[in-house]
């Protein structure tokens, strides 16, 4: 699992190597006094930028293993996997967390198939109409997904979508295109064309060609288009919040907004402990992706273009 | 008009005459467009159909229940002439501009860009721990986030046993200024974004920039002022767009830590248009609401394209 991001992030992100390669270490090796209390100085700042940004993250940690947890960064008076026993059941946590993984599983691989065949012809031929549709497309990325739920609620009551598993993961597939469209196009890019002309001239089509000639050539990329997609839905709350009704449908997402309502007095052991299943998995995939994070960030910031 | 096999027929069988044709680079045909259709139908299905119902939508009064549920009919602007004429309207707008100001322009951008300058300079080790605590905090899930936020600022939370240990009197933000608590939340869970997106744009400028601004004998922070700001000028200006946009949307958080309350303090605009169309059943009018979050999302961007210098604008 380390491998991936290792051979990966070679090319992706130059800023960590950079005190390694031969131009600056002149710097480095005659560091004057200066120099030395900045980076002193911006070790303290990140230190205390960074301690302020971890006491949430640490009572959910030491919360999830108190059954007295409070709501107050503390540690546990007694460590206990009590809260984990309780909500280790089909109710609670397995069936939320399998209805996430349905919902945006299936979400993912709709955006990620649709993006990767639209981002062909949009990387690859020539028209008239590509400016103004990939302008379209980049205006859409930020299109607030919040400002039209309330017409989709509507028209998913008319055509009787609600509380429909798969209506849902079509809309919210549809939501993650433009972004996951302009990551793969962008990606698709640096792929050169020669390859692929060689391999028409053999007789591969359009299909096999992007399947086994280009799509390889940028699998790093797709890997971060997938991550970033799945990712932005396993953390989306209004829109299953708005599209799902039964018990047996909602996503995690909306299972612990319910643990507190549902009970009164809300068992905050079993709430972090809840939160902490919730959350693994999108921390193994960042984990996963590395330092390869940095490239949807290139694209973002317009370095790319 | 060549389909997708046909091509790849003729490629399979190349002569010097058909070559070109069959060169990539070529114009978009029929046949070639077919990849594209999947998305481009579920764009015009799922995304362009309901921004156009909610056209529709935003200029009758369609409820859930009560007047409008049984048969839906126009009311013109009458929608939008009753959002101006209430208070609860324009105190959801005020709070959002808070909201978006203090903790995406101000905040995320702000904190983002010291974090990046920072990892520059200091111990890769601290760099390391402190960037993977910051973007730990930005892919939790929004519910998560907003518990967790909620417990740090609630009453016997944990800001409060901190600020007793160190001898300062406790804060009651969640109840004295809610808005100001969400939008310190935000900024919490959003400042990852803007420091990767400040640090990917600082790894590309070329470091000999700054040595010779040094050797000329500029400060560090006049080589900030006049060296890195405008080489970021575009990523800045991309950067405030993408995150007002994703601020003015934001509804769990905000609805998890206090639900728009206490009485309307923390309601912003998402907020506001949640509770008309489904707490009152007002879809038309919720609607309506929508469309003017859409509308300052679209000037709020415009504002930013005129950041970005003529040649980023292609």
């Amino acid at each position: 699992m380390t491998a991936t991001p290792e051979t990966t992030s070679a090319d992706s992100s130059p800023r960590p190597e950079r005190s390694q390669r031969p131009a600056p270490t002149f710097r480095r090796s005659r560091k004057g006094p200066r120099e030395r209390t900045a980076t002193a100085a911006s070790g303290v700042a990140m230190v205390i930028i960074g301690a302020a940004f971890l006491v949430p993250l640490l009572w959910v940690v030491l919360a999830s293993f108190d059954t007295e947890a409070s709501l107050s960064v503390a540690l546990p008076g007694t460590w206990s996997l009590g809260n984990y026993e309780a909500i280790w059941n089909t109710e609670t946590t397995f069936r939320p967390l399998w209805n996430s993984l349905l919902l945006c599983g299936g979400a993912t691989v709709l955006t990620m198939t649709a993006s990767v065949l639209c981002a062909y012809p949009l990387s690859r031929y020539r028209f008239a109409a590509k400016r103004p549709l990939l302008l379209t497309i980049i205006f859409s990325t930020g299109l607030p997904i919040t400002a039209i739920m309330i017409p989709v609620y509507a028209l998913f009551v008319q055509v009787n979508l609600i509380d429909s598993m798969a209506g849902a993961i079509l809309f919210l597939g549809a939501s993650g295109l433009p972004y996951a469209i302009f990551l793969t196009k962008g990606f698709m890019d640096t792929v050169p064309m020669e390859i692929e002309e060689s391999a028409w001239t053999e007789g591969a089509g359009v299909y096999r060609t992007l399947w086994s000639v280009v799509m390889p050539l940028m699998r790093s990329g797709l890997a971060v288009a997938t991550i970033f997609t799945f990712v932005g839905m396993w953390g989306n709350f209004f829109v299953p919040f708005m599209l799902l009704l039964s018990p047996e449908n909602l996503p995690a997402a909306v299972t612990l907004y319910t643990f507190s309502s549902q009970y009164g007095q809300v068992a905050y052991g079993q709430l972090a402990a809840f939160s902490i299943f919730y959350s693994l998995p999108v921390v193994a995939l960042y984990l996963f992706l590395g330092r390869s994070l940095g490239q949807g960030f290139a694209a973002a910031g317009g370095v790319k273009g | 008009m060549s389909s997708a096999t046909t091509t790849s027929q003729r490629t399979s069988a190349p002569s010097a005459a058909e070559r070109p044709r069959t060169r990539l680079g070529n114009r978009l045909t029929l046949g070639r467009s077919v990849p594209m259709w999947p998305a481009l139908l579920l764009l015009i299905g799922f995304m362009l159909g309901p921004i156009l119902y909610s056209i529709y939508l935003a200029f009758t009064d369609n409820a859930i229940r009560g007047e409008g549920a049984s048969e839906t009919s126009f009311v013109g602007l009458d929608n939008f002439i009753d959002a101006f004429t209430d208070g609860g309207f324009w105190n959801s707008v005020a709070l959002t501009i808070v909201f978006t100001v203090v903790s995406a322009v101000i905040g995320q951008n702000i904190l983002g860009m010291i974090l990046a300058l920072l990892m520059e300079r200091a111990n890769r080790v601290i760099t390391f721990l402190v960037t993977s605590i910051v973007i730990g905090c930005w892919i939790l899930p929004e519910v998560v986030a907003g518990y967790l936020l909620y417990t740090f600022f609630a009453d016997e939370g944990s800001l409060n046993t901190i600020l007793g240990a160190i001898g300062l009197p406790p804060q009651d933000l969640l109840f004295s200024a809610p808005i100001i608590a969400v939008a310190f939340a935000n900024i919490w869970r959003g400042t990852a974004f803007s420091m990767l997106v400040y640090s990917a744009a600082l790894s590309s400028v070329p470091s000999d920039v700054y040595e010779s601004a040094a050797i000329d004998g500029a400060g560090p922070l006049r080589r900030f002022w006049s060296v890195t700001v405008p080489i970021l000028r575009p990523a800045i200006a991309t950067n405030l767009m993408l995150i007002t946009l994703q601020t003015l949307s934001v509804f769990g958080l905000i609805f998890i830590m206090t639900g728009g309350g206490p009485a309307q303090a923390s309601q912003t605009l998402p907020l506001y248009m949640y509770e008309q169309a489904f707490s009152y059943g007002q879809l038309g009018y919720g609607t309506a609401v929508a469309l003017l979050l859409l509308l300052i999302g679209a000037v709020a961007s415009l504002l930013y394209l005129r950041l970005l210098p003529e040649e980023e604008k292609r």
